[in-house]
């Protein structure tokens, strides 16, 4: 079965080595690639009247930022790597929202980046990388 | 209203100019005076009382509205309650709109401009001269208001407009004129332009100087007294920061704090009446003998319930139409759901954190009533129940909550501050979305109004208890006259989309996500 890799992207350095992991896999066993974006949000967030107002407004900006700024370039950079690469923007928790797309997207492992938040910072907020591991229904490849 | 609007003009910076205590105290008293001239009128007509009784109109027309829509929409409080519920929680939500304003954020906020001083000062109000038995008649109210909310806020939705851009700007001025136009109905745009004068008042009364003034008589409670006016600037400043200067982070701290306090609110008040369970039966005994007998009060038993129905009112804001207007803003594609979602609001407010308030004062013995007889004792001017210390407003819940809890007297400053300041933020858009109706959209004419704003915080302050809760009372209910007018000839749209909701709902159409 060929791989279709999933990667969190967000445009960090460490998202990036994420990508140049999974292209490489990809590459070594006829796979795709399929790089995920997802917006932090909490259905349970508290808003003022005027955000609640603008909200759909911010969000059609959001989405389209993270196409144009985030997504879009990373694939024009993938065009000539020879491998098939898709996109996903979501918006949500982003562990959680991450092994949704995997399982819906039929994605077989996911990769990510290494952040690198500080011991402390992690113990009082948890990671992306910690959670990923905890609920993930595929393998989970952390690049440092 | 101009005469006030003057007087805040010339105080404002005459009283910054001073540091002379005598002098803003006189500042104070002089702020007061006109203010109370100036609003008299139009407070002594809204609360008028039905000819030859003591029973002001106002009163029975709120509660003869949430009776009819009750009674219209087949007790839709209860039937619908459960759905409700699953629609917050999200069950019925699709995971592509995430990102859009949920259904648990639009009552949250809406709940953030409602909960607040109506819950701990207004109760404080109520039962201090209605009695215990005025606990009994919010419940009622509360409940009855659910089916009201659910009326306002499902047309609020409906008829709300949709700009290029993709902002919305809704509420009962918008159903008004359109729902009016749609069923081919006279002066909907006259309703309309009352409702939006009434809205920018009632702004300015409850959702503004009723704040900035309990929140000053709550701070100098801890700290001892001060000028009023002083408070007023400090929290006009910080009004002006937020609308004004656009500065998101103390709003989005306030919004982030304030359920919080509502639910350490409440835990305190569960806690004080599980140490005090002995007596819980006790005082659900006077709250059910207060609400048919009075037992001694004010007015008798018509005294409790117009209290409880009064404050009820003034706390959810059920028929009002404010919270139309909160709820609109949120995309919905099914305009019914926010009405679902908003009935729960007069349940949380009033029935749940209200009556916490009033047991608490009745459990602590707060209330001075006469041993011999039963009865409870008047002050001297005969106007309210003797309290233990004196104390009225939300110096008598602090008093209550103090007895058990030496400490709770300094979380409640807290806590009331950030309701205040929460309810003025939300209420300031009320009464934008008001102004912007009437006058047009423009960053010049938003600025005169966030400015009007600021300034009446100021007057609230400065301003004594007696006028300001009653021209703050007036202005919001003088909003409901309006608002339950167009509801009563809007009422058969929104049973047309009931219907059609609840039978997609039945048939498995409009089905769970998870």
């Amino acid at each position: 079965m060929p791989d279709k890799i999933l990667v969190g992207y967000d445009g960090s350095a460490g998202a990036q080595k994420a990508i140049d992991y999974a292209v490489k896999e990809a590459k070594a066993h006829d796979g795709s690639v399929i790089i995920a974006h997802v917006l932090e949000w909490s259905p349970y967030s508290f808003l003022t009247p005027t955000e609640i107002e603008e909200r759909h407004k911010r969000r059609t900006e959001e989405l389209q930022r993270a196409e144009t700024a985030l997504l879009e370039p990373v694939v024009k950079k993938l065009a000539g790597s020879g491998i098939k690469v898709t996109t996903s923007l979501k918006y949500g928790h982003i562990a959680e929202t991450l092994c949704k797309v995997a399982k819906d997207e039929g994605a077989n492992q996911i990769v990510i980046g290494r952040t690198g938040h500080s011991e402390m910072a992690s113990r009082l907020f948890g990671s992306v990388a910690g959670s990923l591991a905890q609920a993930s229904p595929v393998p989970v490849t952390i690049v440092p | 209203m101009k005469k006030s609007l003057k007087a805040a003009a010339l105080a404002v910076p005459a009283a910054l100019a001073t540091t002379s205590p005598a002098y803003s105290q006189s500042i104070d008293e002089t702020v007061n005076a006109l203010f109370s001239s100036a609003t008299g009128w139009f407070v002594n007509f809204i609360f008028s009382p039905l000819p030859g009784t003591s029973f002001p109109w106002i009163v029975m027309w709120l509660v003869v509205a949430a009776t009819v829509f009750t009674i219209y929409f087949g007790f839709i409080q209860f039937r619908a309650f459960k759905h409700s519920i699953e629609l917050v929680r999200g069950d019925y939500s699709d995971p592509n709109d995430a990102g859009e304003v949920s259904h648990f954020q639009a009552l949250a906020t809406a709940l953030s401009g409602t909960v607040g001083l109506g819950n701990i000062a207004g109760v404080a109000v109520a039962v201090g001269i209605g009695g215990p038995g005025a606990t009994f008649w919010m419940i009622l109210a509360g409940l009855m208001g659910m089916a009201s909310k659910f009326t306002e806020c499902t047309l609020g939705v409906k008829y709300r407009n949709e700009y290029e851009d993709g902002t919305v700007s809704g509420g009962p001025m918008y159903y008004m004129t359109k729902g009016f136009a749609e069923r081919g109905l006279p002066a909907g745009r006259f309703l309309a332009v009352l409702f939006a004068v009434f809205c920018i008042l009632g702004a300015l009364g409850g959702g503004n100087m009723f704040q900035a003034n309990q929140a000053h008589a709550q701070i100098s409670n801890v700290v001892g007294d001060y000028p009023g006016w002083i408070t007023g600037v400090i929290f006009a400043g910080i009004v002006f920061a937020v609308i004004v200067g656009g500065l998101k982070s103390i709003a989005s701290v306030t919004e982030k704090v304030v359920p919080f306090m509502g639910v350490l609110y409440v835990l305190t008040a569960i806690v004080i009446l599980l140490i005090n369970f002995d007596k819980i039966g006790w005082a659900f005994g006077q709250i059910f003998e207060g609400a048919f007998t009075g037992l001694g009060v004010a007015g008798g038993f018509v005294g409790a319930l117009i209290q409880g129905f009064k404050r009820a009112a003034f706390s959810n804001e059920a028929g009002v139409g404010s919270a139309a207007i909160a709820h609109s803003a949120v995309r919905t594609k099914e305009p019914i759901t926010e009405g679902f979602v908003s009935l729960l609001e007069p349940f949380i407010d009033t029935v749940v954190i209200c009556t916490m308030t009033a047991l608490v004062i009745v459990i602590t013995g707060q209330l001075v009533s006469d041993p011999a007889t039963g009865q409870y004792i008047l002050n001297e001017a005969g106007t309210a129940i003797q309290t233990v210390d004196g104390n009225s407003g939300v110096a008598l819940t602090s008093a209550a909550f103090s007895s058990t809890f030496g400490w709770f007297k300094y979380i409640l400053a807290i806590a009331v501050i950030l309701f205040a300041f929460s309810t003025m933020i939300s209420w300031s858009y009320y009464g934008l979305k008001a102004w912007t109706y009437l006058f047009g959209e423009g960053k010049t004419k938003e600025l005169v109004f966030k400015v009007i704003f600021c300034v009446f915080v100021v007057i609230g302050a400065a301003a004594n208890l007696g006028p300001v809760i009653d021209f703050s009372d007036a202005a919001i209910f003088a909003m409901a006259v309006v608002n339950i007018i167009a509801l009563y000839f809007l009422m058969p749209i929104v049973k047309r989309e009931l219907n059609s909701y609840l039978s997609r709902l039945k048939s498995g159409e409009i089905k769970k996500f998870i």
